[in-house]
């Protein structure tokens, strides 16, 4: 999550689900927690409960507004508007959280000369390359005005990407300059460095991950943004905030153009709801109070994804929500371990715990030049070192040694983009061979999902492990707008999947929590765990080239691969277990929380486990396969993430395992004044103890514990001795969380609201710069798109989720008991619009986008109110993304109609808001029949050992 | 006497309630066993109707798209024993509200389906619960038609008429019921009905208090003419909002006097004819 990462640190939700309950305000906004996250919205309702104020701010009034105080409607695609309002009202008002704000942001920060904001530019910062479409930072001084040469204040704030890239550019030599922090760069330029800049040039739009992989409905954010910036000796500041470069007056500037008038015209919502909203965000803000907000896909599938989540972030920081118990914001995730698949990422270039993946020709110096390039010189990420030799000791076990570079030349090297979008992009090209899905479904849940389905068409195999035959193993035969299956080439082999229950393993799930879950029985038949199939692959493939002296086979052959165990291993219940090779579940989580090789633990003659990432050490002594989730498994019996033991405090940290180091609030030094007393005793979280001369409290502290509040770092201070004892940002170089984001992320320091790629309006705010102009797109015939402002497409689209179904339906239309619940494709659009067109309650209706077309049952309801903006009556309509071809409810994929561009940071497409046509009747291309036959009963096998007469009572006949 | 016209009072006793619906205090040690349903906290999620159906094993009811808000299932009947109603509310100021109710069997105090049951299948077990026996019932269906809020069915895949057992089964192994239990939010609560209801009027209190005024308890003491609920709900709307009677009829009210009409109205009729008979005689 860039755009947390870039203002906090750390790329991922700051508070856990259950302090929601300790809020006096929450703002919903890009998320429908109650139907999407059913479960964690009782923690909403507690705060309700207590006199907390609820609002939504959604397109749809939805199961979560009907809970909330106040929902606000506002048009899809406008959240940077209405919270750039927000911020704007806070700061004029004086409502922001003065000694929060002075020192615990970057608000005295003087920003170098040069910078100049979209006041200047009409909607654009200074430093655009219109030929390439992307921002330099460098040029375009967005970095912090620093004490010391020029030249290391030109390099400051600009990412290392960027860095690398620009310096290689014609008029863009490096200046040697006799700073340490610049030795990185003579070197680049003293190598060979052609190779460099058209590699890099190809990883332009690096940064960069998947996008979400079911349904799009996960994000794929990492901290790597923050990662990256360069930072040297201490920024320039002005505490009394008058500096005219300082943030606070760039900010000032910046936001003064979102006046309630222009929200309301611009978000379609009245002034007075908008006013509600900003006045209780700030009564229900600073010493006494902490007001939270939660956002899912709604904010980040846009291409301003990371600048909503931004715009949420400063507008935390300035009412000093961060860090404080009720405060925060909570990034509700798509999947149950979303959040662990970017911590131990499926993500092509990240590496465990969010090291980057090397690039090809970047670290010809090897591991060292690798270090220098991601490390930082101040702040938590110095230790870069030490968890890269960690996790290559974990996977090369004694061939990783200091005088082989612990083989860092082994590792993957990344030589272009492989992240979702432009790899099916790709694929539809006919450049990719073969594809293997675990628990994925773009043929019904990627954006335009059309375009993948061409992708997959084009392959020569494709392996799906599931748990039913869904769209993305059915595609070759059961889809109503394919080709014939004669025409396609695509050998599919399905392998049928175990469910959670058959399984063992952990989940992390939103709030950063590992928890695990045991085993209760064997999946049937050849059914199989993911690990057991990973497992068995890896052990073939090993097999397959044993003996090999190719120096390319060596990284397989010298890979840590021996989680055996003694089979048949006995399930809860006591009886063996029928399932052979399944891996061995806890010695790999015991690999991730490492181990020191120097030391035997007796008891079970290995290397003793670690306690925690402050162990891990540089010299190759320690092997760690994910250092922040190092300390789940500290010793031989203590799974942490099993442990469920209930505590008087309240933060419940003996139930499961929360990364880094088990704190369920991340940057919790900022729960404390300055001085380290606790802002109020209502909010009291962690506090300085000045007889212990340590930081207690109730969460483990995000803060060296025994660093006093009065620390001061001297200017030659590196690493975490850099960071003052009132810096509680401590993965921040400057330790203070980020108003201003200088270097990444790269859209702009400053979240700007822009019209989405498809979008009936103009964008009222800047005239002359409808939408974001680092977007990146990927055109063609099967992707092609209706410019902003479109006169052909006059309608709002944005897509949502229901309760009953789960993402495209993979998992829950196969089962008659959901199915029922919500049987068919719908649409919900308002009686004025079904009016205009001729729609009738329940019958059927064709959405039509520049992709295609689809057919749905039209809901008309009051829910969706057409928007007035400044007179211009303007409609909106919802659609569910749950629907495909297969299962036994089918229907059209909304997923057809949206479309395939990224986002600069993450390549995250912008499936929440597309414009699109409807009209009565039925489509071209209706949906096809049901792939399984309806069953009543998705289970109705007689429960065992209980007689006939006491079988469940719809056990019938 | 002429037994064609008998007194009135004996014609009553020649019907005596066909037993007695509560059992004795004295007998029951077990405290008698309830729903409260806070509709102010139902987040509308349905995994009520899911849990009951997975626990119970009861078929799903078809694949049919009925364009009434988020509702798909309609009613409660013998193979949907929790159901969730919606209802949309908007007025003209641009202010919407969703109602939402989690629906169960009420388990009345006084069960008119128990009363009509023919074969005695239908009893109150030792939770207080009216509980149907399927193994006994012959599916006459006098039931379906006597329960004033439409709860049961009759199952054509066996005969038998189904409800709500508030699972008997988890009770009698000390758990809560299946749908209680996955309440994400205790919309749903289950205990003994008496704490219940002390609890349920302090909520209303609670919640007029922070000015939600048409809080009110539906079910939790008797009504005009039909005894309380053992599952009784938390409604801030009419009644007929959620699909529930204002004032629900307990059939065999009154029905004493019903029959004596009725055979006096036969015996007059009688007496009538008989005149003309006689004249044409």
């Amino acid at each position: 999550m860039p755009g947390l990462g870039a203002s906090f640190g750390r790329g991922a939700a700051t508070n856990y689900q259950q302090d929601l309950a300790n809020s006096d305000c929450i703002l919903i906004m890009g998320s429908n927690m109650a139907e999407a996250h059913p479960v964690g919205f009782r923690f909403p309702l507690q705060a309700k409960e207590k006199g907390a104020k609820l609002v939504h701010v959604d397109p749809r009034f939805s199961r979560t507004s009907a809970l909330c105080d106040l929902h606000v409607p506002i048009r899809a695609g406008t959240d940077i508007a209405f919270l750039g309002g927000v911020i704007n009202y806070v700061l004029t008002e004086e409502k922001w959280f003065k000694e929060y704000v002075l020192d615990y942001t970057n608000a005295a920060t003087i920003i170098e000369e040069g910078f100049l904001d979209t006041e200047d530019l009409d909607g654009l910062f200074s430093g655009f390359q219109p030929d390439r479409a992307q921002y330099s930072p460098s040029e375009g001084h967005w970095g912090y005005e620093e004490r010391g040469s020029h030249q290391q204040d030109r390099d400051q704030g600009q990412s290392r990407d960027e860095a690398r890239v620009s310096e290689q550019g014609p008029g863009q030599e490096a200046e040697p300059s006799a700073s340490p922090s610049d030795e990185s760069h003579v070197q680049a330029s003293e190598i060979d460095t052609s190779h460099v800049r058209e590699v890099s040039e190809k990883l332009d739009s690096r940064g960069v991950h998947g996008p979400g992989l079911m349904g799009g409905a996960s994000t794929h954010e990492t901290e790597r943004g923050s990662a990256v910036e360069a930072p040297a000796g201490e920024p320039l500041q002005d505490r009394t905030l008058k500096h005219p470069r300082c943030v606070m007056q760039i900010l000032r500037r910046h936001f003064s153009r979102y006046t309630p008038a222009m929200v309301s015209e611009v978000c379609g919502c009245s002034e007075a709801d908008f006013l509600r909203v900003a006045e209780w965000l700030c009564e229900n803000s600073g010493r006494e109070k902490t007001s939270a907000i939660v956002y899912a896909v709604g904010w980040t599938q846009h291409t301003t994804g990371v600048q909503n989540i931004r715009a949420a972030s400063i507008l935390q920081l300035l009412l000093g929500n961060i860090g404080r118990p009720g405060g925060g914001i909570m990034a509700m995730r798509g999947h149950t371990s979303i959040q662990g698949s970017t911590d131990i990422p499926t993500l092509y270039d990240l590496l465990p715990g969010y090291l980057p993946q090397p690039i090809v020709g970047e670290d010809r110096g090897g591991l060292d030049d690798y270090v220098r390039f991601e490390g930082l010189p101040t702040g938590y990420w110095t230790h870069t070192k030490k968890f890269m030799v960690s996790l290559l000791k974990a996977y090369y076990g004694d061939a990783a040694q200091p005088e082989n570079d612990f083989h860092y030349d082994w590792l993957p090297h990344l030589d272009g983009d492989y992240s979702q979008l432009p790899f099916f992009d790709r694929m539809a090209r006919g450049e990719v061979d073969g594809y293997i899905l675990f628990g994925q479904n773009p043929a019904g849940g990627g954006p335009n999902a059309g375009l993948h389905r061409a992708g997959l068409r084009n392959l020569d195999w494709l392996v799906v492990h599931d748990w039913f035959e869904i769209e993305s193993a059915v595609f070759w035969k059961d889809d109503p707008t394919g080709p014939p299956p004669s025409e396609i080439k695509t050998e599919v082999f399905f392998m049928p999947a175990a469910s959670i229950p058959e399984k063992e393993g952990t989940f992390t799930n939103t709030q950063r929590l590992l928890q695990w879950h045991d085993k209760s029985v064997d999946p049937p038949g050849d059914c199989r765990s993911d690990a057991w199939y990973v497992y068995q692959l890896g052990k073939r493939l090993k097999k397959l080239y044993e003996g090999s002296a190719d120096p390319k086979d060596q990284p397989l052959l010298n890979l840590t691969w021996d989680y055996d165990q003694e089979w048949p291993h006995p399930l809860p219940d006591g009886q063996p277990s029928r399932i052979e090779g399944e891996p061995d579940i806890a010695r790999i989580l015991q690999e991730i929380n490492g181990r020191n090789l120097a030391e035997v633990d007796p008891a079970t003659g290995q290397p003793k486990l670690v306690g925690g990432f402050e162990e891990l050490r540089e010299d190759g002594s320690t092997a760690c396969g994910c250092w922040i989730y190092s300390g789940c498994y500290p010793e031989p019996n203590l799974n942490r993430p099993r442990q469920r033991v209930r505590t008087a405090n309240p933060l419940q940290p003996e139930w499961g395992f929360a990364w880094p180091n088990n704190r369920r609030v991340m940057y919790n030094r900022a729960s404390a004044d300055p001085a380290g007393r606790p802002w109020s005793e209502r909010k009291k979280l962690i506090s300085w103890d000045e007889d212990q001369q340590r930081w207690v409290g109730l969460d483990v502290p995000d803060f060296e514990p025994d660093k006093p509040p009065e620390y001061r770092p001297s200017l030659d201070c590196t690493g975490m001795d850099a960071i003052a004892g009132n810096q509680p940002f401590i993965m921040k170089p400057d330790g203070r969380g980020w108003l201003y984001a200088p270097g990444k992320p790269k859209d702009g320091p400053l979240p700007v609201h822009y019209e989405p790629v498809e979008s009936p309006v103009e964008n009222a705010l800047y005239p002359h710069q409808t939408i974001d102009p680092t977007t990146r797109f990927f055109e063609g015939p099967l992707n092609s798109l209706a410019h902003t402002p479109t006169r052909e497409f006059p309608i709002v689209a944005c897509t949502f989720r229901v309760t009953e179904h789960y993402l495209s339906g993979p998992m829950s239309r196969f089962n008659s008991w959901l199915n029922e619940l919500m049987p068919a494709m719908f649409v919900e659009l308002s009686p004025e619009l079904a009016g205009e067109k001729g729609i009738v309650h329940g019958e059927w209706a064709t959405i039509i986008s520049a992709r295609g077309e689809i057919e749905a049952r039209a809901l008309v309801t009051r829910r969706i109110r057409p928007l007035n903006l400044k007179g211009r009556i303007l409609h909106q309509i919802g659609l569910p993304f749950h629907w495909g071809f297969a299962g036994e409810s089918v229907g059209g994929i909304a997923n057809d109609l949206t479309s395939l561009v990224a986002d600069p940071n993450v390549s995250m497409h912008e499936a929440k808001v597309f414009a699109c046509q409807i009209r009565s009747g039925r489509s071209r291309y209706p949906a096809g029949q049901p792939t399984k036959n309806y069953t009543p009963w998705p289970q109705r096998n007689p429960t065992p050992d209980t007689p006939p007469a006491s079988q469940p009572e719809g056990h019938l006949r | 006497m002429n037994p064609l016209t008998p007194p009135l009072d004996v014609l009553l006793n020649a019907f005596p309630p066909r037993y007695t619906p509560v059992p004795d205090p004295e007998d029951e040690p077990t405290a008698r066993m309830g729903f409260f349903t806070d509709t102010t906290l139902c987040i509308g999620c349905k995994a009520c109707e899911v849990a009951c159906k997975q626990w119970n094993q009861l078929p799903s009811d078809g694949l049919d798209f009925t364009g009434n808000s988020y509702d798909n299932t309609g009613h409660l009947s013998q193979s949907t024993w929790r159901h969730v109603a919606f209802k949309e509310r908007h007025s003209e100021d641009g202010t919407s509200r969703w109602l939402m109710m989690s629906d169960v069997c009420k388990h009345c105090e006084e069960a008119p389906c128990l009363q009509a049951c023919p074969t005695g299948s239908l009893i109150y077990n030792e939770f207080g619960d009216v509980y149907l026996q399927n193994d006994i019932c012959n599916g006459c269906g006098y039931c379906v038609v006597a329960c004033p809020f439409g709860v049961l069915g009759r199952s054509d895949e066996d005969g038998h008429a189904h409800k709500c057992t508030m699972c008997y089964d988890r009770q009698s192994d000390g758990m809560e019921p299946a749908c209680a239990k996955v309440c994400p939010t205790n919309s749903i609560q289950f205990g003994p009905v008496e704490e219940l209801r002390e609890q349920a009027k302090k909520r209303v209190e609670q919640l007029q208090e922070r000015g939600r005024e048409s809080a009110y308890l539906y079910g939790a003491d008797a009504f005009e003419e039909y005894s309380s609920l053992n599952a009784f709900f938390l409604l801030e709307d009419h009644p007929n909002h959620y699909n529930l009677p204002e004032q629900p009829k307990h059939p065999f009210k009154g029905q004493g006097v019903r029959y004596a009409v009725g055979i006096a109205a036969g015996v007059a009729l009688s007496a009538v004819s008989a005149l003309f008979l006689a004249r044409e005689d």
